[in-house]
């Protein structure tokens, strides 16, 4: 038992890493902001822009999401982080990761966006348009508002995983929690220093987890 | 560009560690997806157990196994247990820390999948003269996956992807020979190479998923 608090518990390592961890915290919260803020945006975007039915155009949407959700998300932040040098982009290891996991986010947001756009029955098209309002009058105020309304269960999952996806950012250095954590175990050579960091998650990550499952029966849909 | 990311050269060098590392992944999907789904239907099955100790148990396993990032968890185990006197190796460290996360995942899934049958159903098989383990092996579990099918193709394809961070602890899959090789020929063609290897093998499974996502939704 002793062994197991002097190895997991160790109280001086812990003070001497702890600011280092809320450091690495701070960043985690910020990186899954913007993942959270720029997936979404981009993923709407593209969502409304295959509503348009342009036919190269939705090619191209659609290879992009079809390989940001077959490629791990790992292989697409070290492709940016280590291949793309090799051509002469030079991108830092944050905003590696921050684009990684935004494209990844976009594309099932897409996805689930396009279907929820492409739920809304017809009548509610025509419906609209009879009463004078234009297309994108219609897209605004009557599609779009049901169809997100349809995606948010599912988003919600997806969005929650990828936001967890920040600790592969260790990978490449990001001063996240996790490369905080693993960075003050190599250095005391003590795993105390990951104990704390997986404390940091669960304080960040369990009220996340519950407002999923929050929204998910808020949402719910009727089988 | 095509010298530094589809350099053939390089790619033929490199091709058998790249390939030695795909069968490495294939094992631990071999190994891990089971496991996972074993240990989820456990999950969930227990979930609808009547003894409230259990069942807050369960809920709290799942839980905080969702909060953990996965690879969290993997590097707990892999650096923390030695210092334990317990040493798993990179595999049995990969596959324990697979089983705590996945079973989570799948749990969720298969339980959301039992509260889909209609009770009417277990008390019909049960005054038939069923036993409740029969029941539940027969009649419940069957309908349950069935219904929850797009999940738990979805949740497997997370699963294979996943598998890439075994790389993190030197465990010497698709992801790890690319990135040694990459580092042995200072070119970036076995990284894209290995990602394209990954798309390849889990192209039909996006759009297999992506086509049930629509249906769903559509449904509602």
């Amino acid at each position: 038992m002793n062994l197991f608090l002097d190895t997991f518990f160790n109280w001086t390592v812990m003070v001497q890493y702890l600011p280092a961890i809320v450091e690495g915290f701070l960043l985690t919260v910020s990186l899954a902001i913007l993942v959270v803020a720029a997936g979404l945006a981009v993923g709407l975007i593209l969502a409304l822009i295959r509503s348009l039915r342009v036919k190269l155009i939705n090619f191209f949407i659609i290879v992009f999401v079809d390989v940001m959700r077959a490629v791990p998300p790992l292989v697409i932040i070290i492709v940016l982080y280590f291949a793309l040098p090799t051509i002469g982009i030079k991108l830092s290891d944050f905003v590696s990761t921050w684009l990684a996991l935004a494209a990844v986010l976009a594309a099932f947001a897409e996805e689930f966006f396009l279907a929820g756009i492409l739920a809304v029955p017809k009548g509610q098209w025509e419906a609209a348009h009879s009463t004078g309002l234009g297309y994108a009058q219609t897209m605004r105020f009557v599609v779009l508002p049901q169809a997100v309304r349809l995606t948010i269960p599912p988003l919600t999952n997806r969005t929650i995983a990828i936001t967890k996806g920040t600790a592969l950012g260790s990978v490449v250095a990001v001063g996240e929690i996790l490369y905080q954590a693993q960075s003050g175990y190599s250095f005391s050579y003590n795993p105390s220093p990951l104990t704390l960091g997986a404390i940091a998650y669960l304080v960040l990550f369990v009220p996340v987890i519950y407002f999923g499952r929050w929204v998910e029966t808020r949402f719910a849909w009727k089988r | 560009m095509i010298n530094s990311f589809f350099n053939f050269d390089i790619l033929r060098e490199t091709w058998p560690y790249l390939l030695a590392g795909f069968w490495m992944s294939v094992q631990l999907c071999l190994v891990v997806i089971p496991l996972g789904v074993a240990g989820g239907l456990t999950v969930a099955l227990l979930s609808t157990v009547k003894n409230p100790l259990v069942r807050w148990t369960v809920v709290l396993y799942v839980d905080f196994f969702r909060a953990f990032p996965p690879l969290v968890l993997l590097m707990f185990i892999a650096f923390g247990l030695p210092f334990m006197k317990i040493d798993l190796g990179a595999f049995g460290a990969v596959a324990l820390a697979f089983l705590f996360n996945t079973s989570s995942y799948y749990g969720e899934i298969f339980r959301t999948g039992i509260e889909s049958v209609p009770k009417g159903q277990f008390e019909a098989a049960r005054s038939t003269g069923l036993s409740a383990t029969q029941t539940l092996a027969y009649i419940v579990v069957p309908q349950a996956t069935r219904n929850v099918i797009p999940d738990l193709i979805g949740n497997t394809l997370e699963v294979v992807k996943l598998t890439s961070i075994a790389s993190v602890v030197a465990l010497p899959e698709l992801l790890y020979a690319a990135r040694q090789a990459q580092s042995l020929t200072y070119n970036a063609t076995p990284v894209i190479a290995a990602g394209l290897i990954y798309l390849v093998c889990l192209w039909p499974l996006v759009r297999l998923l992506s086509r049930y996502e629509h249906k769903q939704i559509a449904l509602h």
